[in-house]
């Protein structure tokens, strides 16, 4: 038996396999917007599986440190080292700036990691190219995204630091990349203020009676000294021993210690619900606009392609031909140009425009698997106006009109 | 328009669609979540290390000296201004005197109205021993009573006792004058060694209380910087060690070495505190408070397994290195040893010589993850 679809596609084989393309092309940018998507929640959770933590600790009553700022002082790590479930503890800051290097500036998230070894909470899990931070002060891992190289210097605030390792996928949950420098220059990145201000705070103090007093000297140094120190971090990364239960642990830091905890998935609801919530819908709202517009000219197209056949059905009814034959020949077109629309969709997606977004685009199998599955239904559906269109010929036409 | 045959159409077809299948299947294995992952290794290699410290500190001079008035006063004079090298003993300037010189003028007044006195109970003395020797003699030839040789006996007593006060008098009035002649002289104020001045921090006319400083000195030889090493990176820190200085402001290196550990450590800091002398004192002076790097090295340890600590991660609490064994990721705990700044570390115990063990990975690793070896990662510009 010959496959009458195919027959027909063969009789003009290119014009459909141009539609499917251009078919294609608009599942390839649903496709990406579903990646776009994916991409900001993946976003979120690398900031998190980054971290490498149980629990983050951070001030009463906030939601630091990514959602809402968030400091504490920077020896809690002290008495919650102690507390018991906890293996490790590392103080972090974070800060988004500019990062400057030469000519041009970079927003990254600054990112400061206690002294220690590889492995400790905070610091970058795995490296791209380079080492881990070895000196105690001025050098810096950066990812990859910011277009630092190995041995650049970078500028932030007024001290230079040099890049001795890049990473990947290290972003904010904003996707701007993370810049990791040691702890003690990110707290006087973060809380130190420019020259001029500095000066100004001094000429502030020295006019203020109560600290300029001639009978104390001294004081107004001491006064100013108290000024200028920073001995905050905004959050503490806490690791729990193999054993313990994260939530037992968390409500004890919480009880004795009088800080806000958050386990790892009170942490990912704050950043998926809250913090990209907004944003997230946003781009969520697009990609159902976009897959009812896309399945809207899927089944234009396919009543067209029926259309400019209708003399042809017409034909086949009146030798004869059986319903099912002709139900068989549109729907195989349909989901055949499904099919290759899918095809070309997943490759452009895949290869030409998920690499030119500037945010992380993450194409799931799964995403593709429903996608595809989307696809022959929309074209099963949309085939049956035509084949309502087709069925209803009057096989008259063939040889009349 | 003419129609290709059946078979050349078909083909014509298939020449479109095999690459597009092709393609899609390429796309489904190689990219995304199910693509292996490109990972770089290197081989656990026996080398030795030198391991060395890095911190930061301040050049600061061991020797700072404080000049100002020990009485509330208002400065006269200042002779020196900052940056003037200054003799050890030189007059910097002078606080106002105010009455203290018309004190010592009295006070000389007075020292020679004591002397007046002095000799006037001198000659009231002599007066009367000569009457009292007189009298004794009268006495003896009976020519005079008992009572009138007593009372002249009497007298010169008195006129002894007042020679004395006199004299006592003299030596009070003396030592009052030397008294404010010396605070004339503490209101000088001088250096106490050869330095230089840093500080002006009073001028002419301006009224400061005891101790305020006016003029600070510092001595240029005793610059040294006070360096502070993490806690976690100070292990081997100790006297003598060679260190590089780096200044902020210059280039180049300076050497010199580790003066002292300070055995009190900033407990609010969680550093360690040490000194280091310049081997030369640099030329241009550099600026106190200016910032400096220090590199202490350490002594060398002998060759021993090491890894690039990038290579070093924690899985599950365990750091370790992922180990490639034909061509299967394991991971393999390590204990580790001391590593040096260039970011080598030494393996204690987990690894031998020769281990191929992951160094750069394009993603998190796990156990079951499919890995794609090559020299250097995609993306990474060298």
């Amino acid at each position: 038996m010959i496959s009458l679809a195919g027959r027909d596609i063969m009789h003009a084989w290119g014009k459909f396999v141009f539609t499917g393309v251009g078919l294609g092309l608009l599942i390839g940018i649903t496709l990406s917007m579903a990646g776009i998507y994916r991409g900001m929640v993946d976003d979120a959770k690398v900031l998190l599986d980054n971290s490498s933590a149980d629990l983050w600790v951070v001030q009463q009553d906030t939601l630091g440190p990514y959602a809402e700022s968030s400091s504490i002082y920077d020896d809690a790590w002290r008495g919650i080292r102690g507390m018991p479930g906890v293996a490790r503890t590392a103080s972090v800051t974070y800060l988004t700036m500019q990062v400057r290097q030469g000519e041009r500036d970079v927003r990254a998230m600054v990112t400061g990691v206690i002294a220690g070894e590889p492995g400790t909470p905070g610091w970058p899990p795995y490296l791209v190219a380079g080492r881990q931070i070895t000196r105690g002060h001025y050098e810096a891992v950066a990812d990859i995204a910011s277009g630092f190289k190995l041995g650049d210097r970078l500028k932030i605030r007024r001290n230079h630091y040099t890049v001795v390792g890049l990473t990947r996928r290290m972003v904010s949950s904003g996707g701007d990349p993370m810049v990791f420098i040691p702890l003690k220059d990110a707290q006087e990145a973060q809380f130190l203020k420019d020259n001029d201000a500095i000066r100004q705070q001094r000429r502030r103090t020295a006019e203020n009676p109560a600290f300029n007093r001639p009978q104390v000297p001294g004081l107004l140094d001491a006064v100013i000294a108290s000024q200028s120190t920073n001995s905050n971090v905004n959050a503490v990364l806490v690791q729990i021993e193999a054993g313990h239960n994260a939530e037992d642990v968390a409500e004890s830091i919480r009880r004795w210690k009088r800080l806000t905890v958050y386990t790892r998935s009170q942490m990912e609801q704050i950043l998926v619900g809250k913090l990209i919530a907004t944003s997230a819908k946003q781009i969520g709202m697009f990609l159902v606009i976009l897959s009812i517009v896309s399945a809207a000219i899927v089944a234009f197209i396919i009543y067209t392609l029926t259309l400019g056949k209708i003399r042809e059905i017409a034909v086949l009814k009146l030798i004869g031909t059986k319903n099912r034959t002709i139900v068989g020949l549109i729907m195989q077109q349909a989901i055949a140009l499904g099919v290759i629309g899918f095809v070309v969709g997943k490759i452009t997606a895949t290869l030409l425009m998920a690499p030119i977004f500037p945010k992380y685009v993450l194409l799931e199998p799964l995403d593709t698997i429903i996608g595809f599955a989307a696809v022959v239904v929309i074209c099963i559906l949309s085939s049956i106006v035509a084949i309502r269109a087709a069925l209803k010929v009057d096989p008259a036409e063939a040889i009349g009109g | 328009m003419k129609y290709l045959p059946v078979q050349g159409r078909t083909l014509a077809l298939l020449v479109v669609l095999l690459p597009l299948a092709v393609l899609f299947v390429y796309v489904a294995l190689r990219s995304g979540p199910l693509a292996p992952v490109p990972v770089t290794l290197t081989k656990v290699e026996n080398r030795a290390i030198v391991p060395a410290l890095f911190g930061i500190g301040n050049v600061e001079a061991r020797y700072n000296f404080k000049i100002g008035p020990t009485f509330a006063g208002r400065v006269k004079r200042l002779d020196v201004q900052v940056g003037d090298q200054v003799l050890a003993g030189q007059v910097l300037g002078a606080m106002d005197p105010v009455d203290l010189d018309e004190r010592i003028q009295a006070q000389k007044a007075m020292l020679k109205r004591v002397e007046a006195q002095l000799s006037e109970a001198q000659a009231g003395h002599d007066y009367a021993a000569t009457q009292a020797r007189r009298y004794e003699q009268l006495l003896a030839a009976r020519s005079t009573s008992e009572e009138t040789n007593a009372s002249k006996k009497h007298e010169l007593q008195v006129a002894e006792a007042n020679l004395n006060a006199a004299r006592e008098e003299l030596v009070r009035v003396r030592a009052d004058r030397e008294a404010l002649q010396a605070q004339r002289h503490n209101l000088d104020l001088l250096a106490p060694v050869a330095g230089l001045v840093v500080v002006r921090d009073a001028e002419p006319g301006t009224t400061v209380v005891a101790g305020q400083a006016v003029v600070e000195l510092i001595d240029p030889k005793s610059l040294w910087v006070n360096v502070r090493f993490d806690q976690i990176h100070a292990h081997g820190l100790a006297a003598n060690l060679v260190a590089q200085i780096v200044l902020r402001s210059q280039e180049g290196e300076f050497t010199g070495r580790v003066l002292r550990v300070e055995p009190l450590a900033d407990a609010v800091t969680e550093e360690t505190l040490a000194k280091v002398v310049f081997d030369q004192i640099p030329a241009p002076l550099p600026p106190v408070g200016e910032l400096a790097e220090i590199t202490v090295a350490l002594p060398a340890l002998p060759a021993a397994p090491v890894i690039p600590n990038a290579a070093i991660q924690r899985i599950n609490g365990k750091l370790g290195v992922w180990q490639v064994m034909n061509g299967d990721l394991r991971f393999t705990p390590v204990s580790l040893g001391a590593a040096d700044l260039d970011g080598h570390v030494q393996v204690r115990e987990g690894l031998t010589v020769g281990d191929r063990v992951v160094v750069y990975s394009a993603k998190a690793l796990r156990a079951r993850s499919r890995i794609h070896v090559v020299e250097q990662l995609p993306g990474v510009k060298s």
